[in-house]
Parts: structure tokens; C-alpha cells; sequence
């Protein structure tokens, strides 16, 4: 066999190499630089932070490239960007800089209100967001070979991620005992394709690698997400928003693989200085809630 | 038989269901303690860097040296970087094998890719020896072997893919990604040896 580029096998398993660790958002080079020393297992590179996304307002959009091939020449571990749900020509651009995975995000503003982006027609892998099995598999349908689940992004408020992975998992586990027959119906109760419904009944789990993500902002928040059964997060404004994003990084990293050892946890967890400063999303209008973006 | 993976961070589930399915009593391995007892440790695929930070940071590198003495250890791909003397590049390695690395030789990901090779070593585990189809994700070269590492496997092209050194065993690609056994039962057969 002549040597293979870009199969789902290949896709997927740059996410299966990212499991058990933490993914950090971060917006300059000397911000990858600390995430990597830290232990970062990739970093997604961005212009701003989602908290900031929130205050700014306006039209978010893919970054500047320069500012992501600065980032992908500073560290030697994966380096991903967030494009607009829909836009494939950003996905475009971001397949010819070589970024490792695109992230197709309801962070930055829609560019499509119907459709996501046909995934299949890429070699770089995509990750996208979801809030429950049906989103989730309709984009890997699409070709994402990653999922996260969605939480709510720049609040630091973890309970919109527990809701999402509850969700999704919880409804993997119902899937798990229920008769074959019964299948179809869930199939169409969650509008996601059949086959992929059912591949997920045969292996006890999404088809592809499930991190949790939006709102982790402490070692504790990311424990949780790991013992709900995630296989690892994302902490997008959470570190570089608090007052010692070195040392914060570097608690968070540690928490997530020593995810089940409360003393260890409470060690990394000490005078870690101020977290980001939080907004609870039930104090956030209904229609500036991010996690609603994607179909 | 006792097999730990280290789990610090990457695709160690993938080898812990993996050996499982082959018989083995696995566990997860965070902490120097959790290694007492085993016969094989794996290091599984994952970022070498944080997989090293953190082996560093829980004090692991000199307790897997020791265990490297007498016991197998087979590390894929990030695992392989780890055991090796020499990375080209300052972060920390457990440095026990004879071979050199070159990180990320291949580009970036959209140069991974999966290929098929023959295998000689594995010849006499599956009928018919068909050859392995090897998943390199990000993949390190590995650039020589000296010392008592020998090369197991390459590219058509001469580049070395696997390496063995009494009880070691590493890969540049993931067999625990591709659903073929024959690299793990090597290695049980080293632990067991």
C-alpha cells in the first residue's frame, strides 16, 4: 500500500495523542511559550481570549495569520485555530498555513446560519463544539474528527460544560442498554445520522475523542470535567485571565491527570492567586449566550 | 502478567484496552509507587514535552530508569522520544536507549499518514505475516541507533521506524491506533522473558 495522507485514521488520531491533557487558548507567542512550559498539550491560537470576545463586542473573525505562524514557530506542540462556523475559505487559509487542527467555533461570529462547514473536504483535521449527542454526531457526519462539548465561553462559569458532557454522555449510557430496535427513533429524536448513532451504541462512547470545554477556570472545574468522563479540555480565557496564568496553567495540567487524587488536587489547587474574574451565565441575557451558535 | 501504562497524559487507554485484550492485568501508572510490581511498563503516543514535564515534576524519570534495567518497556512514538538519549532538543528524556530522535521529522499534521511495512521481527505471529500498517501522527524519526539498539523496522526509503534493545522496544507510529496486536505481544513476550 502506497503511503496515506489525511484518513480519518490519521485525523483522529492527533486527537487521540491531545487525550489526557489540556488544551490552552492563547493570543501571543510569548503566551504559547508559557503554555507549553507548562505542559500544554497543544495550544489554540487566537487574537483574543473568548472573555475578551464578550466585552469587545462586534464581529469575531478568524486571527491574523501572521500572529498564528508566529505562534506555530515559537512551540513544537499542536497548534490550532478557530474559524467561523461555515466559513470554509478561513478553513482554507488555515490548511495552506499547516495548522494541526482547525477549530469550526461558535466563539467566533456565524458565517452561516444553516449550514456547517463539509469537513471531508479538508487534510487538516477539524474539532467542533456541541451541547448534546444529536450536534455532536451531525458534525461528525460533516467530518470532524474531534468534539468538545461546548460549556459557555469567557465566563468561567463551569455549568453550562457539566450540563453539555452530562448531556451527551448521559445519553451514550442510555444508548448503551437500549434494544436495537429502538434505535431509529432516537436517531431521529436527536437528528443525527442512523449509522453513526449506532457505532456509538457499539462502542460505549463517541466515535471520535470528546474534550469538555467553555468555562474551566480552575484545577477543580477541570478534575470535574474528567471525572464526568471527558477525555480532556480545553481552558480558553481561564488561564490568561487570572492573575498568575504560569502557575495557573501549570495547576490545571496537573489536575487533569491526577484527576481522581483529591490530595493532589488540593496541593495544586494552593495560592494560585485570582482566578478569572467570573460571569454566571444565568445573569447573561438568553440571546448573547454563545453556546446556542451551530445547528 | 502485570503491565502499567503511564498515564500522565496521551493515547494510554488505547494500549491499556489493547494489552487487556491480550491478557494482561493492566494499570494505570501517575506515581513512582504505582510501578512496584509490574513485569512490562508502556509509554504511550501523546506530547513528549508534557508527558516529560510531568514525569519530571512527580519525580518518575529515575524509578522508570530502574525499572528499564531489568523489566520491558515499549514506548510508541511520544514513548519512543521519551526512552531515547538524545532528542535534539532540551527537554527531559529518560535516555536509556541507544537511539536518536528527530521530533516531528515528517512535518506537521497534515503530513501525517498511515503506510504499510514488513516487518521481519514480528514474522511468525499472524498467518501469512501480512505487513503492519503503521499510523505515524506528527511522528519522530528515528535517526540511528548505536550502542545495543538495533533497528526492527524502516521506510522504503531507509528511515528507521522501530528499534529494539534487549528488554526495550520502540515505535515511531501507534500500532495501539490501528487495531494490530503483534508489536504489543513482542513486548509481552519481552516482559515475560
Amino acid at each position: 500500500m502506497e503511503k496515506q495522507v489525511a484518513t480519518f485514521e490519521v485525523k483522529k488520531g492527533l486527537a487521540q495523542m491531545l487525550k489526557g491533557g489540556v488544551i490552552m487558548d492563547v493570543v501571543t507567542a510569548e503566551h504559547a511559550r508559557i503554555a507549553e512550559n507548562a505542559g500544554a498539550a497543544a495550544v489554540m491560537a487566537l487574537e483574543r481570549v473568548p472573555a475578551d470576545i464578550r466585552a469587545h463586542g462586534g464581529v469575531a473573525r478568524m486571527s491574523d495569520p501572521g500572529l498564528i505562524e508566529e505562534i506555530m514557530n515559537t512551540v513544537s506542540i499542536p497548534v490550532m485555530a478557530k474559524v467561523r462556523i461555515g466559513h470554509f475559505v478561513e478553513a482554507q487559509i488555515l490548511e495552506s498555513l499547516g495548522v494541526d487542527y482547525v477549530d469550526e467555533s461558535e466563539v467566533l461570529t456565524p458565517a452561516d446560519e444553516a449550514n456547517h462547514i463539509n469537513k471531508h473536504d479538508f487534510k487538516i483535521p477539524f474539532v467542533c463544539g456541541c451541547r448534546n449527542l444529536g450536534e455532536a454526531l451531525r458534525r461528525v457526519g460533516e467530518g470532524a474528527a474531534m468534539i468538545r462539548t461546548k460549556g459557555e465561553a469567557g465566563t468561567g462559569d463551569v455549568v453550562e460544560a457539566v450540563r453539555h458532557a452530562r448531556t451527551v454522555l448521559g445519553t451514550v449510557r442510555r444508548l448503551q442498554t437500549m434494544p436495537d430496535e429502538e434505535v431509529m427513533a432516537l436517531a431521529k429524536e436527536l437528528g443525527a445520522p442512523f449509522e453513526l448513532v449506532k457505532e456509538t451504541k457499539e462502542l460505549g462512547r463517541l466515535p471520535v475523542v470528546n474534550f469538555a470545554a467553555g468555562g474551566i477556570a480552575t484545577p477543580a472545574d477541570a478534575a470535574l470535567m474528567m471525572q464526568l468522563g471527558v477525555d480532556g479540555v480545553f481552558v480558553g480565557s481561564g488561564i490568561f485571565k487570572s492573575g498568575d496564568p504560569a502557575r495557573r496553567a501549570e495547576a490545571i495540567v496537573k489536575a487533569t491527570t491526577h484527576y481522581n487524587n483529591a490530595k493532589i488536587l488540593a496541593e495544586v489547587s494552593r495560592n494560585l492567586g485570582e482566578p478569572m474574574v467570573g460571569r454566571q451565565v444565568t445573569d447573561i441575557p438568553k440571546e448573547d449566550l454563545i453556546a446556542q451558535r451551530g445547528w | 502478567m502485570h503491565i502499567g501504562v503511564l498515564a500522565l497524559q496521551g493515547d494510554f487507554a488505547e494500549h491499556a484496552s489493547m494489552l487487556a485484550r491480550l491478557g494482561a492485568q493492566v494499570r494505570e501508572v501517575r506515581l513512582p509507587e504505582e510501578l512496584d510490581g509490574l513485569d512490562g511498563l508502556v509509554l504511550p503516543g501523546g506530547e513528549s514535552t508534557t508527558i516529560g514535564k510531568l514525569a519530571t515534576d512527580y519525580g518518575l524519570i529515575e524509578p522508570i530508569r530502574a525499572f528499564g534495567q531489568t523489566k520491558a518497556i515499549y514506548g510508541t512514538c511520544a514513548g519512543a522520544i521519551f526512552l531515547s538519549k538524545d532528542a535534539e532538543r532540551k527537554q527531559p528524556l529518560l535516555g536509556i536507549m541507544d537511539i536518536t530522535v528527530e521530533r516531528n521529522a515528517y512535518g506537521r499534521q497534515v503530513e501525517s499518514f498511515d503506510v504499510e511495512v514488513d516487518v521481519p521481527a514480528l514474522h511468525g505471529l499472524a498467518a501469512g505475516d501480512p505487513p503492519v500498517r503503521a499510523v505515524f501522527i506528527r511522528a519522530p524519526l528515528i535517526k540511528s541507533v548505536s550502542g545495543g539498539a538495533k533497528a526492527l523496522a524502516s521506510l522504503p526509503d531507509g528511515r528507521i521506524i522501530a528499534a529494539k534493545q534487549g528488554k526495550l522496544l520502540a515505535t515511531a507510529f501507534h500500532p495501539e491506533i490501528s487495531g494490530d496486536d503483534r508489536f504489543h505481544r513482542l513486548f509481552l513476550k519481552l516482559a515475560e522473558s
